[in-house]
């Protein structure tokens, strides 16, 4: 199991968000979350990725196995595309990045700054962080945003190649990515506003 | 680490990096200061390390929100956070690259501008040791208050007020050293003490950072 | 069991402050109106001061809760470190303005005392210069906490700054020290305690006892007023946190 997640809660902002969740992914696979705006959906992320300290519960997976990817890229504007990938490559022990801008076509932009980048462009830098940080398991948080039709496809093929090179992947997203895989809507494990789940907040209640 | 260390410094250098900003502002103050207090060579001279030595401590300040906040607002922060390197060893890079383009150049700047305030000639040796041993205290003390005022908009003028009280020490003893070496008194003790306080932050703060860090990405 | 940390609870601990604070604050005042009258027109003048020296009975307790809030400070960012009790947070936040008028109070009637005994409403001697970074420091505790709106963020970046600028204003006194000898007198208000008042430098036996008097007033006020502003910025948290919850159901 390469992932498993065991009655996770989670709070935003001293609000308990999330409870009891719990799903794993394997090797090889693929989990795809969905839930309405606001959900949580952000915050179980981060708190999978080991940004954020869930309120209870265990995340169970190899150490340092984790690449997370959010909203913000993490891009220089002042850097070129290839020297962007190098700095993260050079970051995670990686010395090629020539998968990765073949992986998201970005070998012909590969030395336009940053800031001379579309928004879909940026997106595709971004992701192409994913293949140079070596590790197996993808933890995306809405990777397809302002990504064009093309690109999506794009998107998911890397994907299916990280899968079938058994890695494995958790991605939040309100579209088809044409991946095989399961689905989990997280709003199943949305918190009962009355119960007390150890938030921060709770003590004054 | 040596990765981060080499993108900061490229990026500083590359157009809109900030590098030279507070350099210009080093020679401004130096410039101001006479308009200010009367063109007496005399005057100047009996202030003039003290001055270089605010000048430069003003100067780091300026650029000390960058440190932090361009990594924060863009995720590149969240991404290190998750990466194969302590927090603690990006906070020491994160020091060490402010210093590198700041600390470092104000203090190879500082004899140039001694001479615009007429700083007699026995203390440029002093100016620049105590320069050079006390500027690397700015920078790490400047990166905690980064820390601290990271996820904070317009964090910048609070990012003074945090610092500019932890600087006490350092300004006093380094400013000392400066005036005793112009007047060609002893400078021993003071320069013990400072590089004391430098070599303590040094070793501490990248670590309080680190856990400042941490609270703030949460 | 009864142990004092039960009354980190929040709601233990507004009961327990609800019942205290008429007492203290009684207290308080009994202890400052007493002290104070029998300070200003009941002691005889300072044989080289004259009547100026009274202003002791507000400069040196004002002095000594400057320095002492910030301990007290220190001591509870320690605690919510260790115990992660909301209260003792809460308690370092509500101390803050405190700490920073008593510093204000310090400084102004040192002026003021200062002005006819050294003919200077200021000197940059180590003690003034202290106080003022010290109610710099105050300025920036205070500001961090305005300035962060997660208050668990908050009060773990507030007790990290607490922590590290003890250490800095340990080092400043210091520092100061060593920068300028000064015209301040010492401390002399605790030998005067143990030994009669002989030496000039002292502060005699007569001025002693409304001064202590003054000393408790500004201490208990200091617990009157800690426990009302804790109690506060509790229902201030309560109040968010039902209107959070409000909001998501």
């Amino acid at each position: 199991m390469a992932l498993a997640v065991e009655n996770l809660s989670v709070a935003r902002g001293g609000l308990p968000l999330l409870a009891g969740v719990h799903f794993r992914v394997a090797a090889g696979q693929a989990l795809i979350l969905r839930g309405p705006n606001g959900s949580g959906k952000t915050t179980l992320l981060r708190s999978i990725a080991g940004l954020q300290k869930p309120t209870s519960g265990r995340v169970e997976c190899a150490e340092d196995a984790i690449a997370y990817a959010a909203h913000s890229d993490g891009l220089k504007s002042n850097l070129t595309v290839s020297e962007n990938l190098a700095f993260w490559a050079d970051v995670f022990g990686n010395d090629d990045i020539s998968p990765a801008l073949e992986g998201f076509d970005l070998k012909s932009l590969s030395d336009r700054p940053a800031h001379a980048l579309s928004a879909g462009q940026k997106r595709r830098l971004g992701l192409a962080r994913l293949l140079v940080t070596g590790r197996p398991i993808w933890v995306l948080d809405e990777p397809t945003v302002s990504l064009d039709q093309t690109f999506v496809a794009m998107f998911a093929d890397v994907v299916k190649s990280h899968l079938a090179g058994g890695g494995s992947a958790l991605i939040a997203t309100h579209i088809d990515l044409g991946i095989e895989a399961e689905t989990l809507d997280i709003s199943v494990f949305k918190t009962d506003p009355t119960a007390d789940l150890g938030a921060f907040d709770e003590a004054f209640l | 680490m040596r990765a981060l260390l080499r993108r900061d410094l490229t990026l500083a250098f590359r157009s809109g990096g900030g590098f030279g900003l507070g350099l210009a502002f080093f020679l401004i103050v130096a410039i101001l200061v006479p308009f200010a207090v009367g063109p007496e060579n005399a005057l100047l001279s009996k202030i003039a390390a003290g001055i270089l030595w605010l000048g430069a401590l003003l100067a780091c300040l300026l650029s000390l929100d960058r440190i932090f906040a361009l990594d924060w607002e863009d995720g590149t922060l969240d991404l290190l956070a998750t990466a194969p390197v302590p927090l603690e060893m990006v906070c020491a890079a994160k020091a060490l690259a402010h210093w590198l383009t700041t600390g470092l150049p104000l203090t190879l700047a500082a004899p140039v501008l001694g001479i615009l305030l007429s700083l007699p000639p026995e203390g440029y040796v002093w100016l620049i040791a105590s320069l050079l041993l006390g500027t690397p205290a700015l920078s790490v003390i400047g990166t905690f208050g980064a820390a601290l005022t990271v996820g904070i908009k317009r964090g910048g003028l609070l990012l003074s007020l945090l610092v500019l009280p932890l600087y006490v020490p350092t300004l006093i003893f380094g400013a000392e050293v400066a005036r005793r070496g112009a007047e060609g008194l002893t400078v021993t003790t003071p320069l013990a003490l400072m590089s004391g306080v430098s070599l303590a932050v040094i070793a501490v703060l990248p670590f309080v950072s680190a856990l400042v860090l941490r609270v703030n990405l949460r | 069991m009864a142990s004092i940390w039960q009354y980190a609870n929040p709601a233990k601990f507004m009961r327990l402050s609800d019942t205290l604070l008429p007492w203290v604050s009684l207290a308080a005042a009994l202890c400052l109106v007493g002290g104070l009258i029998w300070g200003f027109f009941f002691t005889p003048d300072d044989f080289r001061q004259g009547s100026t020296v009274k202003i002791i009975y507000l400069h040196v307790p004002a002095a000594l809760m400057a320095i002492n809030i910030w301990f007290m400070m220190l001591v509870a960012s320690l605690a919510w470190f260790i115990r992660r009790q909301h209260i003792s947070a809460l308690a370092a936040k509500a101390a803050a303005p405190i700490g920073a008028v008593m510093t204000v109070i310090a400084l102004l009637t040192g002026a003021i005392w200062g002005e006819p005994m050294w003919g200077t409403w200021w000197v940059w001697d180590p003690r003034l210069t202290s106080f003022l970074i010290l109610f710099l420091f105050y300025l920036g505790y205070i500001a961090l906490w305005e300035a962060i709106e997660n208050p668990e963020t908050a009060s773990d970046l507030t007790a990290i700054l607490c922590l590290v600028g003890s250490v800095f204003a340990v080092l400043s006194r210091y520092a100061v020290n060593f920068w300028n000898q000064g015209l301040h007198q010492g401390a002399s208000v605790m030998r005067a305690g143990a030994i009669a008042g002989d030496t000039e430098e002292r502060v005699s036996n007569v001025f002693a006892a409304p001064l202590f008097m003054c000393i408790a007033g500004f201490g208990l006020l200091f617990v009157a007023l800690i426990l009302m502003r804790t109690s506060t910025e509790i229902r201030k948290r309560r109040a968010a946190a039902l209107m959070a919850r409000e909001r998501m159901s």
